[in-house]
């Protein structure tokens, strides 16, 4: 997601990173760059134009010119613009004191509101509320099938009545979640073009009735130029309140999510990351900014590890770690955890300085990976707990027993043995030099960032509202 | 004049629709869709006559006029260098709608001489699939083709039941399967059924998929195979449909599907919005891929033979 850009913007600002000096023409040169960058990015052209005029003139300004390392104080400011452009506010709908929340979800036809919907009802599920779905798509055939559908496989009832009339389903299915005691309720309306009078005036009759907690825009993430005009219709006629942006997984450049915060001003709230039902997530601008500008995503890569990996299985592998024990168990525990955290490319992207150094690196072989278990499990329990009994002919029957050549399984014992060493050092307080770390590390490292507090409240107030 | 039915299927003596019997109502459809787009593009020029082709700003409007209608960089590009190239412009609108249409270059053909003829339609989720199968269905049983539809979309919940309700509109035969089913076995199905029946046409829909998800891509080839492997030269047609409201990244689609599935043709759908479907021009100057067909409106009759300078005069609103 946002690679392309994060591609280009990274080779615009490549060229300033390193300089001692800034002068005019190096700056205009790599605004130049950018302002290519965002545009090709479907960033609307308005939005650019001031972006890049505000980026040029604090770069020009005192703080850079007094900077010992300018370009990276250039950089940082327009990872600050970038971060101020997708919204620095909290991304958390709003609950009501008096359940039911209600949450009305509109959007273009196509831009998968319905499946967005599904959803959003499993994530505030897995939260720890009681969603229900309403179906007031009453115009696409087999919409309201779609829903049921996706109500199921999510364990959500689904209430879908009166076919002709949207205003009277959305309040018999507020009723009925309310009898059946669900404190939140997703509303699913049809899908509509912004110019289309008499559909938008339903859905404002839809507003007008539900009087929803929430009201979320759904977004394609492939929107072009045309974004900013879809959100300041819907804006006029149902002021909604944030944005859910779909269909981030593929190689779309995210422009709409750059624009539409600055044009209305309302914050993309969810993203959806893939096709599977729990693929939606809340939206970090700050940290979406980092992923852009290729400098990782920590705190999202934290949290993933610390939802895939339980707490006691950690401490055990961190103690037996720590004393330089790393037999195949723990080879494979660990490889397990890694597994769990999701698609291993995502995960390599979101570790500072190793994002921009995986090109040619597109496909990481989760066939190999499999392999690598594969050998693994076809040691006995012995030889996975006392790696170095595995001599020339056992490393014959585990290749046979696995399906690799005999070359491979000599590959993962060297590598466990590296690994063994590694940990050793750790264990002893000596860190080991990642390779890349250094190469993408400084705009990282080097002093206290402004950002690095913004990150931590938003941390803390997702922990709350976990609770 | 609009481009007819009979020229899109490459009928013998075909001729364009004359103004009086729906041609020109089709093109100020199209233009009335393009309506915002118009204004914005001469709106942002200020009045094309008073454009100075001296005035470094003049061009520079015309660049965000354009790129604000998602042509994108490149062709902006183009197009700038070419209107430049003439010297002397005269008309600005007539001459931009001019290189708009040389970039589309000539109005193609959907070839459906063969029986039967395979269409197998792809594109990301959402961009109207499904719905542009049942109204070419439709179209094409007007013009006499008995028609197969094949559900080969078993991801999506309730794809098929949207899709046979279409087919029943459009009087086509209906191939489906179970939900999760292989779509390249119910493709083979389709084309087993239509030879077995003597239909003319196989339409084929595939589930959305975004052109990164490298495994469903390589199931879309699967489905292409499989076709190839029981009828030779199918699919004779392999439809992009790309949603109006797509930027830069539509291009990257029709790339990315065309590497996978060697596609011949685009279907610009959603054009009643606002959207301008600009990312048509830069698909057709960039891979040299047709647009074919063209969707203004949620009724049967909205969907259209595209013709280029149609589209390119209500876009410039000439």
């Amino acid at each position: 997601m946002f690679d392309a850009l994060s591609d280009k913007l990274q080779g615009a600002l490549g060229d300033l990173r390193g300089r001692g000096v800034l002068d005019d023409e190096a700056i205009s040169r790599a605004m130049r760059e950018v302002r290519l960058a965002l545009l090709e990015a479907d960033v609307n052209f308005g939005v650019v134009k001031d972006f890049v005029a505000q980026v040029r003139e604090r770069a020009r300004g005192e703080a850079v010119r007094k900077s010992l390392t300018p370009g990276q104080e250039v950089v940082k400011i327009v990872h600050e613009e970038l971060t101020e452009l997708l919204g620095s506010s909290d991304s958390r709908l709003a609950f009501s004191q008096r359940p039911p929340t209600t949450i009305l979800l509109a959007g273009l036809q196509g831009s998968g509101k319905t499946t967005a919907a599904g959803k959003l009802a499993l994530l505030l599920e897995k939260e720890g509320r009681k969603p229900a779905l309403v179906a007031a798509d009453l115009q696409r055939p087999a919409a309201i099938d779609q829903l049921i559908q996706l109500g199921g496989q999510a364990g959500v009832p689904v209430y879908a009545g009166e076919r002709a009339d949207p205003v009277k389903a959305v309040r018999d299915g507020i009723e009925r979640a309310k009898a059946d005691g669900r404190d939140v309720v997703i509303l699913d309306t049809a899908g509509r073009l912004h110019v289309d009078e008499p559909l938008m005036e339903e859905l404002a009759a839809v507003r007008r009735e539900a009087k929803p907690t929430n009201v979320l825009l759904v977004l394609d993430a492939m929107t072009g130029q045309e974004a900013v005009n879809v959100a300041q219709a819907f804006q006029e006629r149902i002021d909604f309140d944030g944005v859910v942006l779909t269909k981030l997984d593929g190689d779309a450049r995210g422009g709409a999510a750059l624009s539409v915060r600055a044009v209305t001003g309302k914050p993309v709230k969810l993203a959806s990351l893939g096709e599977k039902l729990d693929a939606l997530d809340w939206f970090h601008p700050d940290r979406m900014a980092s992923r852009i500008l290729g400098m990782g995503d920590v705190l999202t890569l934290i949290e993933r590890a610390e939802a895939a990996i339980a707490d006691d299985e950690k401490e055990q592998l961190e103690k037996r770690m720590l004393k330089g024990e790393f037999s195949f168990d723990d080879f494979l525990s660990s490889y397990k955890m890694l597994r769990r955290m999701g698609p291993l490319q995502g995960i390599l992207k979101m570790i500072p300085g190793l994002g921009n150094q995986l090109e040619g690196l597109d496909q990481v072989d989760e066939g190999q990976l499999k392999r690598v278990e594969a050998i693994v499990l076809s040691m006995t329990p012995h030889e996975r707990r006392v790696p170095h009994v595995i001599d020339a002919s056992r490393r014959k029957r585990i290749a046979a027993g696995s399906g690799a050549t005999v070359e491979q399984v000599n590959q993962l014992i060297e590598a466990r043995k590296q690994m063994a060493k590694m940990m050793k050092m750790v264990g002893s307080g000596k860190m080991p030099q990642l390779p890349g770390m250094a190469a993408g590390a400084p705009t990282m490292g080097g002093g206290p960032r402004p950002s690095a507090t913004r990150k931590a409240s938003s941390k803390r107030k997702k922990k709350q509202a976990k609770r | 004049m609009a481009r007819s039915w009979a020229e899109l299927l490459g009928e013998p003596g075909a001729a364009p629709v004359p103004e009086e019997e729906g041609g020109g109502r089709f093109f100020s459809r199209l233009r009335d869709s393009l309506g915002k787009s118009r204004r914005a593009l001469t709106g942002e020029l200020a009045a094309a006559t008073s454009f100075d082709p001296g005035d470094d700003a003049d061009w520079e409007r015309l660049e965000e006029a354009l790129i604000a209608g998602d042509v994108g960089v490149r062709a902006t590009a183009e197009l700038v260098r070419r209107l430049e190239a003439r010297g002397e412009l005269g008309d600005l609108n007539a001459a931009l709608a001019e290189e708009v249409t040389g970039l589309f270059g000539e109005a193609p053909v959907l070839d459906v001489a063969h029986a039967p003829a395979v269409i197998l339609v792809v594109g990301v989720n959402g961009t109207g699939k499904t719905t542009t199968i049942g109204k070419l269905s439709a179209r094409l049983a007007e013009r006499g083709h008995s028609v197969v539809v094949a559900a080969a979309d078993t991801y999506r919940a309730a794809a098929e039941e949207q899709l046979e309700t279409w087919a029943q509109r459009a009087g086509a035969d209906f191939v489906g399967s179970e939900r999760g089913g292989d779509p390249a076995a119910v493709a083979y199905d389709a084309v087993e059924a239509a030879i077995a029946r003597g239909r003319g046409v196989v339409v084929v829909d595939t589930a959305g998929r975004l052109h990164t998800q490298t495994n469903l891509m390589a199931e879309l080839a699967k489905v292409r195979r499989v076709l190839a492997g029981r009828l030779d030269g199918a699919p004779h047609e392999t439809l992009l449909v790309v949603d109006a409201t797509m930027g830069q990244n539509g291009v990257q689609q029709a790339r990315l599907f065309g590497e996978a599935v060697g596609v011949t043709g685009v279907v610009l759908t959603k054009l009643d919005g606002s959207a301008k479907g600009g990312v048509a021009i830069p698909i057709a100057y960039e891979l040299g891929l047709p647009v074919k067909l063209v969707g203004v409106g949620e009724g049967l009759e909205d969907l259209q033979p595209f013709d280029p300078r149609d589209y390119a005069r209500a876009l410039v609103g000439g």
